[in-house]
């Protein structure tokens, strides 16, 4: 269910005999090392990342390297964050995120809701386009939506990178919303009818409730995602003070070669908010892929 | 993915009697159209239209400036016949998809096989492993490309204390796809976080009957968990095909798809076509032979899907 929990148990040794149980332990001992190993080789570049952000610049390029970096330049985090505005680029990629997240999870909802819960003639047929755009490339609508922003005079605006995200909320998330309805009982929305409740009512007093879940998931996954997004503030922010995180740390590399330790600094403060994030909220992360009924 | 949307879906319907009698129906099928009506919108807004338009701007000629002119065939005559660019691509990304699929696969399978254990402090190592996946793009492409410099970098300094001499990467042309692949096998935990959500749905009765019939863990991977897993595998093999053919943010900040076109993948080539070159029409070609080259592989795989075992389809049918 979570990462915490919820792993299937090896068989229990209990009547075994004594060979069952050592090659048990064995096995377990193989586990740990393969896991140790691979965990080191997995968070290594990590603490690369942090130990080149905190080295002294006469100490960066010297052999061999030192890990625990003396002394500590904590400085090169004020000097990366002063260096360029960063200040407004998290200023900007925050409004981008956070207005494109409520778009998503308000219009993933929504139309999960439609999906599940109520009886509309073309609901299936609608569905099943909606599913079949999954696998649609997104290089295939860029262009046209490029051009189509720029009759609409929205190119240099955040609004390409938040208003559609308020139309549907992207075929994935109106799936996981919809499967996650299916789960919730259907006497209770025919309840709240019986005693005259309407649609609206019945969305947002039984069933948003209801799916806390799946609303942060959706929420979690949206954030993630337009926190890292590269391609499409890439395409649609032209001018200087409008970029995001990803777009400034892209500039910040080429305007600062040789500064690494800058670049690493400016790299790690880009980093830490989402891993932040991820610890806070790890839980979702497996349920997330539990909820969208890939088992079988 | 289709059976387990039906197998959710309402087994009985409410008899157009009683819903009329209810006077449900009208007044939910209204509702119904509202509350799906930001989704239709999008859907021809922002999804249908465009792949529309796209069709019809791959055969006519423009640069946002002049009005478009259609030119029949011509760009996707060009693409083929013309751009040696184009081949270039095409070979780097095929190169890329048919090396990083597998091993993601592979790899990925197989650590979502050891997370699955059940051995104290498993949630600690999920953490450890799935953290590089959730690093943005840009800070993991500027990161890598630092731990792949030649002289001072991690890997040729670790490759060095084990006696090789490391490979100049990003430098030269043939190690720069290798550089790629390792990346991207740092950020497998997406792919294992989707297995391990597959693992954890086996129902742990078929491991207990193999017990029974005395067979060990071998038997048990062989028999169970990889048949059980093949619907998941299946997934993730097309999501990796679909995703790595559009590679894009890596080779954008690291190589600008040198060095000597080495890392010039597809949307790289359609992104300069579109909007530094301003070839818009020539760039919605380029975007429907990708669409295309996906659309056959995917149905190539779904043909050959006859590995793919789905629980319950003998008992549905």
């Amino acid at each position: 269910m979570s990462v915490q929990t919820g792993s299937t148990p090896l068989p229990q040794a209990g009547s075994l005999g004594r060979s069952r149980r050592r090659t048990e332990r064995i096995q377990r001992a193989i586990a740990y090392f393969l896991l140790t190993f691979g965990g080191a080789i997995m968070v290594i570049p990590l603490l690369w990342l942090l130990s080149s952000a905190l080295k002294d610049p006469g100490k960066i390029y010297i052999l061999p390297p030192q890990w625990i970096p003396d002394p500590v330049r904590w400085d090169n985090f004020r000097r990366a964050l002063t260096a360029i505005p960063y200040g407004m680029y998290t200023r900007n990629t925050i409004t981008i995120t956070v207005f494109a997240m409520l778009g998503t999870v308000i219009s993933s909802s929504m139309s999960g809701f439609a999906f599940a819960r109520l009886r509309w003639p073309g609901r299936e047929i609608v569905f099943m386009i909606i599913l079949s755009t999954m696998m649609l490339p997104g290089v295939v609508l860029m262009i046209p939506t490029y051009i189509l922003y720029k009759h609409l005079g929205w190119l240099d605006t955040f609004l390409p990178l938040i208003v559609p995200y308020w139309f549907g909320g992207g075929a994935f998330n109106i799936f996981l919303m919809r499967q996650f309805m299916m789960t919730i009982p259907r006497d209770l929305d025919e309840a709240a009818r019986m005693d005259g409740a309407n649609g609206l009512y019945i969305y947002v007093r039984i069933l948003l409730p209801l799916c806390r879940p799946a609303l942060a998931i959706i929420a979690i996954f949206s954030f993630m995602y337009h926190w890292n997004d590269f391609m499409g503030p890439l395409i649609y922010l032209t001018s200087g003070d409008k970029r995001t995180l990803s777009l400034g740390l892209n500039y910040f590399k080429d305007m600062f070669k040789i500064q690494t330790e800058l670049l690493m600094a400016g790299s790690t403060v880009m980093v830490i908010p989402i891993i932040i994030l991820f610890l806070i909220a790890q839980r979702y992360f497996v349920q997330g892929i539990a909820l969208t009924g890939m088992k079988g | 993915m289709a059976s387990s949307v039906k197998a959710i879906a309402p087994q009985t319907k409410p008899s157009l009697r009683s819903r009329l009698k209810h006077g449900w129906y009208g007044i939910e099928s209204v509702e119904g159209i509202l509350f799906a009506l930001p989704a239709l919108l999008g859907l021809l807004i922002f999804t249908l239209g465009p792949v529309v338009v796209s069709l019809a701007m791959s055969f006519s000629e423009y640069n946002i400036i002049t009005p478009a002119t259609f030119i029949g065939l011509d760009n996707y005559v060009t693409a083929f016949t013309d751009d040696e660019l184009f081949y270039q691509a095409l070979k780097v990304t095929l190169y890329y998809t048919c090396t990083t699929v597998p091993l993601n696969l592979f790899s990925g399978f197989m650590v979502a096989v050891l997370m699955n254990q059940d051995v104290k402090g498993i949630s600690f190592y999920r953490t450890i492993w799935y953290m590089p996946a959730i690093v943005p793009a840009v800070a993991s492409a500027v990161l890598w490309q630092w731990i792949f410099n030649p002289d001072f970098g991690l890997m040729n300094l670790l490759l060095g204390k084990i006696g090789i001499v490391g490979p100049r990467w990003f430098i030269k042309p043939n190690t720069a796809i290798p550089g790629l692949i390792i990346m991207s096998l740092w950020g497998m935990g997406g792919s294992m976080l989707i297995y391990l959500g597959g693992l954890q749905g086996i129902p742990a009765h078929l491991y207990e009957a193999v017990e029974i019939d005395g067979g060990g863990v071998w038997a048990k991977f062989r028999h169970v968990t990889v048949p059980m897993m093949t619907p998941t595998i299946f997934f993730n093999l097309i999501m990796g095909i679909i995703s790595t053919f559009q590679v894009f943010t890596q080779a954008f900040v690291m190589t600008q798809g040198g060095p000597a076109y080495a890392t010039y993948f597809y949307v790289l080539h359609l992104y300069k076509n579109a909007f530094q070159y301003l070839r818009m029409g020539y760039a919605s070609a380029l975007a429907w032979i990708l669409m295309l080259l996906i659309l056959a592989l995917t149905l190539g795989v779904f043909r050959s899907s006859g590995w793919v075992y789905y629980e319950g389809m003998e008992a549905s049918r």
